[in-house]
């Protein structure tokens, strides 16, 4: 075991760490842990474009952004942090610019925009452009660009090391980050990385579901690692379903296509979002285009010997536009489906795409222990927290805004934090103790069960149970397939026993990770008795403001008898200028 | 390569259901193993699958890798061609394992699997990557300006300007092209096609101040004058990228002094 002092730990090196580690670096000692090389992150898989009102082609303001945002949260977002995310938008997109991201140019040489789902000009009255972008490629340049400024800043990676463990040190009674437990992939050396301040930027959690826009390394790290110390995470239930995932295979094809024109047409070639939508049409809200593509198949109209998807149509529009602006998602079609978009429809259906929920935090990116206090010491951005900015559903082209606005916070307020705090706190007795112990249980384990068996059963029952359509029903036997595939998880067993990049190891941890987010998030949705943005139940079909208006605090509890099991509690929501209305695109 | 042959694994990887409409085939994949915990030679073993020949390559292995063999080591994430991960040699050919589709590769023969070369193997198919990335930032992969003061909105650029370095921005970092350039397998000291393509992004950015300083690094001994264009490297890019064509641009540069 290894022992390194730091003032800052950056947890991930995607776009929220890496815009972190940008600033904690020029401020603070900082080391940055990332279990993938750091433009392999999945920031880099984002298409479409960074929303920010800078008006750049016609009249845009950030109220409107920040009501688009609110609204689009389906009035479950923190008002004060969505103005602060739409205010900081613009200066997030220029600092990206300066460091020399390659946007898209108008002919005026100013950045482009285009229009994107959900946001629209004053109010809701019409599709606005807003998203700033990079052909459809928006998230491979914030990562390379972001990478770029990484090696001018002289940051320090420490490249496929992987978290598993938050370390905690009660001083003078409160819990304190005292740093984090690392896994060496090359070696399978055990690091303990001790440090006044740690960033998690580790990412989502999609890989429970089986159809997803996902990362196969999208597995809660995160989210788990601190959860299993005893702090909460908020919102869990809340997972958005991107409408446009290529049919089976779930990968991403952008909104942005739809932006650029794209129409979604179900087996009659009907557009059938104008019944739903009839103002924002195509582009409504992501969670209300996932349901109606679902509402069109099952009452027959979807695409296909069994009906199961529905088509993304951009033959209308001229090649040269395809070509200029949406180039890999057409190369996607081609490459994965054998289909030409210049002249066919290409088949879609709903994908996992976004965590909403995750570890609370205010917007300092400061972690909450509960529903005021904060954990000195320990921060958290992007997908990986729960602002919450994004409410009970993220408006596309406000997670690449998340990153930046966020990251940034984050990075500088975990820095000066280092800078005034005089000396780290002690690390716990034998601070790598869980994690050794846990990776010797998997090592040595002799059981029957297979990590991949475990792991399909559980991506199954998510699909079928927990995703855009919910029950009391379904989510009750997510819940008892969850308890039973964590029992049977007790008596999993690897092939691979050796030391030296142990992918087999590293994927029976992170299947434990997944187990324990997947109960949380079942359970925090069986709470849950309304319907409300990313989350539907069709036995409560109306959002139930009475009751649901608050934030979902799920907390990890252990009984004396060693017998685990979640508590629930609610945080309210803050409001500032916004009182809640019917929602309507 | 004259490298012995391990025992034939038995066969396994049921169809899954919901597909059982596709007309699975029994394929064949050769992979070059190494893992110095057991061995200090490098083997090829064989696998046998049913698999859709729609699917990938890295389909293909994960499903070797979860039924049959859970020590089979590689490196991936996103499954799409984005992320850069799986860059290996697939019948000979340098490609990304989640963008080569099965039934492009004719199953009807063993299909080969192997470490991309130039760099030290580590683990089956895992290299060491850092040699490749030190190459990357050698040749300062970052905007340099030197205004004095910084603008308060965007600089400007123009549609054509910006259009002229497009193709090199799309660069993954996979390392396909440098593993596939028979000088760099050579001789690891040349910075290699994708530090050039890097260099090029920067160096025919119009807002950029430093392309000079580029040139002088890639005027080096080990620089671009060490590319013969065999065009290797072009053939090898996922993502389409002109990267011969690109270097000849830097070495056009050099001479002219003009970008």
């Amino acid at each position: 075991m290894k022992i390194h002092k730091y003032d800052t730990v950056i947890v991930g090196a995607g776009g929220a760490g890496m815009r972190a580690a940008i600033e904690a670096t020029k401020r603070s000692r900082t080391a940055v842990l990332t279990k993938l090389y750091p433009t392999r992150s999945h920031t880099g898989a984002a298409q479409g474009g960074m929303a920010a009102a800078l008006a750049n082609v016609e009249e845009d303001n950030w109220e409107w952004h920040t009501f688009d945002t609110v609204k689009g949260g389906d009035y479950l977002v923190d008002q004060d942090a969505a103005e602060i995310l739409a205010k900081e938008a613009i200066d997030s997109v220029l600092d990206l610019e300066k460091m020399g991201l390659p946007f898209n140019r108008t002919p005026d040489g100013t950045i482009d925009q285009r229009r994107f789902g959900g946001h629209s000009r004053n109010h809701g009255e019409a599709p606005v452009r807003r998203s700033c972008y990079a052909a459809d490629r928006t998230g491979h340049m914030i990562l390379q660009t972001l990478y770029q400024n990484c090696v001018k800043e002289g940051v320090e990676f420490f490249n496929e090391f992987y978290v598993l463990d938050q370390l905690i040190t009660e001083v003078d009674g409160v819990k304190h980050s005292a740093g984090v437990v690392a896994y060496e992939l090359a070696t399978g050396e055990i690091h303990v990385f001790q440090s006044k301040a740690v960033i998690y930027a580790s990412g989502g959690t999609g890989k429970f579901f089986k159809v997803t826009s996902n990362a196969h390394t999208l597995t809660g790290d995160g989210q788990a690692a601190v959860y299993r110390r005893g702090l909460p995470l908020e919102d869990m239930e809340f997972f958005q379903f991107h409408p446009t995932g290529i049919w089976r295979m779930g990968i991403l094809l952008t909104e942005g296509a739809r932006g650029e024109g794209g129409i979604l047409r179900n087996k009659d070639g009907e557009r059938f979002m104008e019944k739903y939508a009839p103002v924002m049409k195509d582009l409504a809200s992501r969670d209300v285009v996932s349901r109606s593509i679902y509402t069109e198949i099952r009452e027959g109209r979807g695409c296909g010997p069994e009906g199961d998807h529905v088509y993304l149509d951009l033959t209308h529009l001229p090649p040269e536009q395809l070509d200029a602006k949406l180039p890999d998602i057409t190369e996607f079609a081609r490459t994965y489906l054998g289909i030409e978009p210049y002249t066919d429809p290409i088949p879609i259906q709903p994908t996992a795409h976004y965590a909403m929920g995750g570890i609370p935090t205010n917007v300092e990116g400061e972690v909450l222990r509960d529903n005021t206090t904060v954990v000195p010491g320990l921060y958290a951005a992007g997908e990986v927290a729960c602002v919450s900015v994004h409410g009970a559903n993220r408006l596309g082209t406000n997670s690449l805004l998340d990153i930046n606005v966020f990251g940034k916070r984050a990075g500088i307020a975990a820095a000066e934090y280092s800078a005034r705090t005089a000396s780290h706190v002690e690390l716990p007795e034998d601070p790598a103790s869980l994690v050794v112990e846990q990776i010797e249980r998997l090592r040595s384990g002799t059981g029957n069960e297979r990590v991949a068996d475990i792991r399909r059963e559980l991506q199954e029952t998510m699909d079928a149970n927990v995703m855009v359509f919910r029950t009391e029903q379904t989510i009750k036997t997510a819940v008892e397939k969850i308890a039973e595939l964590r029992e049977r998880y007790k008596n999993v067993s690897i092939q691979d026993k050796g030391k030296r990049f142990n992918t087999d190891l590293l994927e029976a941890v992170e299947l434990g990770n997944l187990l324990d987010l997947a109960e949380v998030m079942a359970v925090s949705a069986l709470a849950r008795k309304e319907s409300r943005g990313g989350h539907y139940r069709e036995d409560y079909p109306n959002r139930d403001d009475v009751n649901f208006m608050r934030h979902t605090m799920a907390y990890r509890e252990v009984g004396d008898d060693g017998a685990e099991s979640i508590r629930l509690d609610y945080k309210p929501v803050v409001q500032t200028r916004y009182q809640p209305m019917e929602r309507k695109y | 390569m004259a490298t012995p042959t391990l025992d034939k694994a038995d066969g396994a990887g049921k169809p899954e259901a919901g597909f059982a409409d596709s007309p699975y085939i029994t394929a064949t994949f050769r992979i070059r193993r190494f893992n110095s915990e057991v061995s200090a030679e490098a083997a090829w073993e064989d696998f046998q699958l049913e698999i859709d020949p729609k699917e990938r390559v890295l389909d293909a292995l994960h499903k070797i890798k979860w039924d049959q063999d859970g020590t089979l080591t590689f490196r991936r994430s996103c499954a799409h061609g984005i992320c850069g991960s799986d860059a290996m040699r697939i019948n000979g050919k340098n490609r990304l394992a989640c963008k080569t589709l099965i039934k492009d590769l004719n199953p009807e023969k063993p299909i080969t699997v192997e470490p991309i070369k130039g760099l030290t193997v580590l683990k089956d198919l895992v290299v060491d990557m850092e040699p490749f990335f030190q190459a990357f930032r050698d040749v300062m992969p970052f905007l340099i300006t030197k205004d004095t003061n910084e603008p308060t909105r965007e600089r400007l650029q123009s549609a054509e300007d910006r259009e002229r370095f497009d193709d090199t921005t799309k660069c993954i970092l996979c390392a396909a092209c440098t593993s596939s350039c028979p000088v760099f397998w050579n001789d690891g000291q040349y910075f290699g096609p994708a530090a050039i393509v890097n260099a090029h992004r920067f160096i025919f950015d119009s807002r950029d101040e430093a392309g000079e300083q580029r040139l002088e690094i890639l005027n080096d001994k080990d620089g671009v004058w060490r590319c013969r264009t065999t065009f290797n490297c072009t053939d090898a890019c996922p993502r389409g990228i002109e990267v011969t064509k690109a270097i000849q641009e830097v070495k056009r540069a050099l001479i002219t002094r003009r970008f």
